[in-house]
């Protein structure tokens, strides 16, 4: 059983938020950096009271380091070496594996995240703008007084409207399906994943293989904690608008371009392979429909669902292009940034995009396979294709329409998004946060 | 594939090592030849352990009798497995469309299926706790992996699954021609 009042409560709740701020901060000292820790120590909600809490309970302040982050905190090189490869290497050093190349490349990243000075990143959740201005003002202070905690840049999330659905800048309805964990009495929706084993998101508990997975030492750090993924990806809503208008002669033909290249209408989020030729509301937000469907039985050739689409690539369902699904899974968390793009304005240049944390036990299992792979392989499926939205897009690639008598080709996809930054974090549990906050200091 | 670059026999020498060949999540991706994907085990049996090894065989093709789709997921054309030097020696082949580095823990999990890992545990040096520990059985993978020098195609480059669309195509038009009739 998850010891839910031991592990951060980021992964497994969602506060009523609709603000949220990333702070990534740099340890010039170790000292600092662990009073900076146990300064904060008491916002930090863990998943048992978030989950129980009143609106009025509003711990939901959430802490995670880079490898370099442990290491400049003290923790011993005889630990430090027990961390696996892609978490001791960081994000930027995997970039071309990642495909993180060209635009997306490291070099042009922001928020100095592929700088080895980042070690830490604190998310605060507010549920409105006054208490997110007294969140950063307590923040304030205790930096004040550890001034050996410096922050290298923030990021500022908010929902963009409509404010009826939760939907990034191109307009797509988002958080249809998440991951559930079994022992938590959380039915998935019909169609969806079966419950995950805890291991597959935090350490220390059996994974689908039916074991527990060695943690890195010391177990009193790892427990209970995760890998968290941090991707920022600029979205380009001005050329993704320009590029529907430029295939779509009308609005109802750009909608259907906008909804093959995700696998899901834009406004309802419902599944092409239901309803492959109109939207459909109702069906879009019951979750007992919108994922009640197979690739392999019911759509074989992408007829309503192509084959590249976005939600075909990341969430296979289909066995004979992985058994392994239950595998591959990732818990997305994060939102929106930058100013909304209201429909009839012109694109303004405005830096905007999601801020996203994927969560796993296994960066390179999860994360770097969805990304590597399923969103970057010009050889998935033998498509030739990059997935439209999380792949490397240059201009360079299509998308293939499957449509009888024949198929129908998106020439020269453009880059719709771009990865302005990224980097891996460790998400420890309460006790770990303790561990750290009195690292090599007598006990 | 354009041009029909499939109608031209083609090869291709391996270097050694190169830097210029792409790092996967494990380490470097071995090149796509005219021979696709290639993967070539090769190590020691435990002694007295060929017979286990070669029982195998049958199991396996029992298993594949019975769920014949189990290793799709891996785009083979062709797995080749021999005992050698008097059984002393073991080599496991596969010809793939897809990169061993990418697809490796499918190929761990479909390993387990159809009950080659448990063939790996009769070979030397293979970590006995590969269930927990992915990277010990990767490693194993690639160290005892042996790279071709040279490897040819009669068709170059052409996947299974275009292999198995051209034949389907063969068959619809045959039956429409019977149809006609």
């Amino acid at each position: 059983m998850l010891e839910l009042d031991d592990i951060q409560h980021y992964l497994l709740t969602r506060p009523h938020a609709t603000i949220a701020e990333y702070v990534f901060v740099t340890f010039k000292n170790a000292e600092s950096g662990r009073n900076w820790i146990a300064s904060l120590l008491d916002t930090v909600g863990n998943a048992k009271t978030v989950m129980a809490a009143s609106d009025t309970d509003m711990r939901w302040v959430s802490m995670a380091f880079t490898f370099n982050g442990l290491k400049a905190l003290g923790l011993d090189e005889e630990s430090l070496s027990t961390f696996p490869e892609p978490f001791r290497q960081g994000m930027a050093a995997r970039a071309a594996m990642l495909g993180d190349t060209g635009a997306n490349h490291p070099d042009h990243w922001e928020d100095h995240m592929a700088s080895p000075d980042l070690h830490a990143v604190v998310i605060l959740f507010a549920r409105d703008k006054a208490e997110k201005e007294r969140c950063i003002a307590k923040h304030q202070e205790y930096l004040h007084q550890n001034p050996g905690v410096q922050v290298l840049s923030t990021l500022h999330l908010e929902a963009i409207p409509p404010y009826d659905y939760v939907h990034e800048h191109f307009g797509y309805r988002d958080r249809i399906t998440t991951p559930v964990i079994e022992g938590l009495g959380i039915e998935p929706s019909p169609g969806s994943h079966p419950p995950s084993k805890p291991g597959e998101f935090f350490l220390g508990y059996p994974d689908e293989s039916g074991a527990i997975v060695p943690l890195p030492k010391p177990e009193a750090l790892t427990k209970n904690g995760s890998y968290i993924a941090y991707r920022k990806m600029q979205e380009h809503v001005g050329a993704f608008r320009d590029y529907l208008k430029a295939n779509g002669k009308t609005v109802e033909e750009q909608e259907l371009i906008a909804a093959k290249m995700m696998g899901r209408w834009r406004k309802s989020g419902a599944p092409l392979v239901l309803s492959p030729d109109k939207d459909d509301h109702e069906l879009g937000f019951d979750d007992s429909r919108n994922n009640m469907f197979d690739y392999e039985k019911m759509d074989p050739h992408g007829y309503a669902c192509p084959v590249g689409a976005h939600i075909r690539r990341m969430n296979v369902r289909d066995n004979s292009v992985s058994q392994i699904m239950h595998r591959r899974l990732i818990i997305r968390r994060g939102g929106t940034y930058g100013p909304h793009l209201p429909d009839d304005a012109p694109e303004d240049g405005a830096n905007r995009g999601i801020a996203v944390f994927a969560g796993c036990a296994d960066i390179s299992r999860q994360f770097e396979f969805l990304i590597s792979v399923w969103a970057n392989d010009t050889g998935f499926e033998e498509l030739n294709e990059r997935d439209p939205f999380c792949g490397l897009q240059d201009g360079t690639l299509d998308m293939v329409i499957p449509k009888r008598p024949i198929k129908r080709r998106l020439k020269n996809i453009p880059a719709f998004t771009n990865v302005r930054g990224g980097a891996y974090f460790f998400l420890p549990g309460i006790s770990g946060l303790k561990y750290l906050a009195t690292l090599n200091v007598k006990r | 594939m354009s041009n029909h670059e499939w109608m031209t026999p083609k090869a291709k020498a391996i270097p050694k090592e190169s830097s210029e060949w792409e790092q996967g999540r494990y380490g470097p991706v071995w090149p796509k030849t005219p021979a696709c994907y290639g993967f070539t085990i090769i190590a020691d049996v435990i002694p007295g352990r060929a017979e286990t090894i070669r029982n195998y065989g049958v199991k396996l093709e029992e298993a594949l009798k019975g769920s014949p789709e189990i290793l799709a997921p891996l785009k083979l054309h062709y797995l080749r497995w021999v005992l050698f030097d008097n059984d002393t020696r073991f080599m496991y082949q596969g010809i793939f469309d897809t990169d061993f580095d990418k697809y490796t823990e499918d190929a761990i999990q479909l390993f387990g299926l159809a009950g080659v890992d448990t063939v790996f545990e009769n070979l030397v040096g293979f970590p006995t706790d590969w269930k927990t520990n992915a990277p010990a059985f990767i490693k194993f993978v690639r160290e005892h992996q042996c790279n071709s020098f040279l490897e040819y195609g009669e068709y170059p480059f052409v996947s299974a699954d275009e292999i198995k669309k051209a034949l389907k195509l063969k068959a619809a038009f045959s039956e429409m021609l019977d149809q006609m009739q």
